[in-house]
């Protein structure tokens, strides 16, 4: 019989430290569904999206009282609508993303990503289109998410790009600006995105994919944070050890969910991502994580040093316990969905310098970051610019997810409420990037991109 | 095919009896049985063969959870994967 010990353990850190599967992802290639009547491809695509994850509400719901795991998100990544789109206008990528939330509403699922496009080297037509369409598209639906890949290290960093995202960033957060402009918090810019990426907002479903593919997310700050906890006072060797242990366990789980849903959905398995992502519940946090290694809070010197162990000891403990890993698998540091880092910010600690410093040596970038709403649209591009500079010279992925909240400065938050949770505006430097901005055209690919 | 039912809480009389019953009832056949406590828990574990089960696992583990609900016990009925996923190589 099981170890009396290993199930109690197991119980506890669901029931207590909020152990979970943050997402069960189904990717849907849309490639197939290319038509140059409007009409036909939203009908195309509403029925392939509504005819490959009819069960994955389900299936999921099924796992959760088998194993007595939650699963708190259903979602469906798709293939960059821009390339399925081609020329249509804007208006017609609008209607494109309400097709996307009407069988989001359907399905019963939580979000659907995709609504984006790949613009690293220039933009063909379809591209511009969907770019120029995302203000409107993410205030007119609730549950579609859009992501830009501005950069790669192979292609460099499309500035034109970053110009006019910091545009749309703006646009969006005055479209929603009724409902503390919530569309940001549904775009992300990237570079280096990843083709199977099971998180929001920048899911989407690669190129290279097959046609359907099952991809999950695990999570567990709070699982690693009490395994430090309990660990006590060790040097780094063993604190990574603890770390990479704690990993191995939750990624098993996430394992064997994603054995399983792709086993009775009769769709391939893709990887599961082995990211640590917080909510902003008690308990559920990275910056606590940090604060458990020695840090009076989370931000102060020596953050850095800690997030890099985490994030390594995490991949480590990860790798071997799944059979394909992928997505972004690292550490999350959203700012609003992360109770230790909004305290951080609050009582000064964590600032959004030391922010970008933190993404160079974790997953993903600056993210769900409140500024005021009076930045201009090139010092948001410049804060792009530096990030995604990071990923393309580093050689990772990282991404930016900016929040300009309309009509709100330093010292106010905008709540979201659930998942999403509460990001404190934070200050920034007020020294304009307009002229560098403006500049246009490509940064080159640095000079390790050329491998062959 | 089993399951791990654990009941969690205060001990109390016909803890055993209760959630046998409801094993019986739905054609749950208990293959082991341990008790131990540990930290502020009192904890009784049993694995249950679940081949025979006369309704999906789901129901089962609902019912076994509103009967811990109804004794203030903490139940719990998990397919017993999770914990050889998690605990063997």
């Amino acid at each position: 019989m099981l170890n009396t010990t290993d199930i109690l353990e197991t119980i506890h850190m669901i029931r207590e430290e909020n152990l979970d599967i943050r997402t069960v992802t189904m990717g849907i290639s849309l490639l197939d569904c290319v038509s140059e009547d409007i009409g036909r491809l939203e009908t195309k695509i509403y029925d392939k999206i509504m005819k490959s994850a009819k069960d994955l509400v389900s299936v999921c719901r099924d796992l959760e009282a088998g194993y007595g795991i939650p699963i708190v998100n259903k979602r469906v990544s798709v293939t960059p609508v821009s390339l399925v789109g081609g020329a249509i206008g804007s208006d017609g990528y609008v209607r494109l993303a309400k097709t996307l939330q009407r069988a989001a509403n359907e399905l019963g699922i939580n979000f659907i990503g995709g609504f984006g496009a790949l613009v690293q080297k220039g933009m063909t037509v379809g591209a511009h289109n969907l770019i120029e369409a995302i203000p409107e598209a993410l205030s007119t639906t609730s549950c579609v998410c859009s992501s830009v890949n501005v950069a790669t290290t192979k292609a460099g960093i499309n500035m034109d790009a970053v110009k006019r995202m910091g545009e749309i960033i703006k646009d969006t957060a005055y479209l929603t600006r009724d409902n503390e402009s919530i569309g940001c918090a549904k775009l992300v810019v990237f570079a280096n995105i990843p083709e199977d990426n099971p998180f929001m907002a920048g899911a989407m479903h690669g190129m290279g994919e097959p046609d359907t593919v099952i991809n999950v997310g695990v999570s567990g700050p709070g699982v690693v944070a009490a395994a430090i906890q309990k660990k006590g006072m060790c040097d780094f060797g063993e604190l990574a050890d603890t770390i990479k242990k704690i990993a191995f366990k939750i990624t098993r789980v996430g394992q064997l969910i994603a054995y399983e849903a792709s086993h009775r959905l009769g769709t391939p398995y893709g990887i599961v991502d082995l990211s640590l992502a917080p909510t902003p519940a008690q308990g559920d946090s990275v910056a606590h994580i940090l604060e458990n290694m020695g840090l009076e809070r989370c931000g102060t010197h020596g953050t850095t040093a800690a997030l890099a162990l985490l994030n390594d000891a995490v991949k480590k403990g990860g790798v071997m316990a799944s059979s394909h890993v992928g997505g972004l698998s690292g550490a999350f540091i959203p700012v609003s969905e992360d109770a230790g880092m909004i305290e951080a910010v609050q009582c000064g600690s964590l600032s959004i310098e030391k922010l970008e410093a933190m993404t160079a040596v974790c997953s993903v970038g600056l993210d769900m970051i409140a500024v005021p709403g009076d930045t201009p649209a090139s010092t948001i591009s410049g804060i792009i610019a530096d990030e995604i500079a990071i990923g393309v010279i580093n050689n990772k992925t990282t991404a930016v997810r900016l929040i300009p909240a309309y009509g709100k400065t330093v010292g106010e938050s905008v709540e979201f409420g659930g998942l999403l949770g509460t990001a404190p505006i934070m200050a920034l430097n007020k020294n304009s990037s307009e002229r560098f901005i403006a500049r246009g055209g490509r940064i080159p690919a640095p000079i390790h991109s050329l491998r062959n | 095919m089993k399951a791990v039912v654990t009941v969690i809480g205060k001990d109390c009389v016909g803890i055993i009896a209760a959630v046998s019953a409801e094993c019986a009832k739905f054609g749950g056949n208990i293959v082991d049985i341990s008790q131990s406590v540990m930290r502020e828990y009192f904890a009784m574990i049993m694995l249950v063969d679940i081949s025979e089960l006369s309704v999906p696992f789901s129901a089962f583990a609902d019912t076994m959870k509103k009967l811990g609900e109804d004794k203030g016990l903490e139940i719990h009925a998990m397919h017993e994967d999770i914990f050889n996923s998690m605990h063997r190589i």
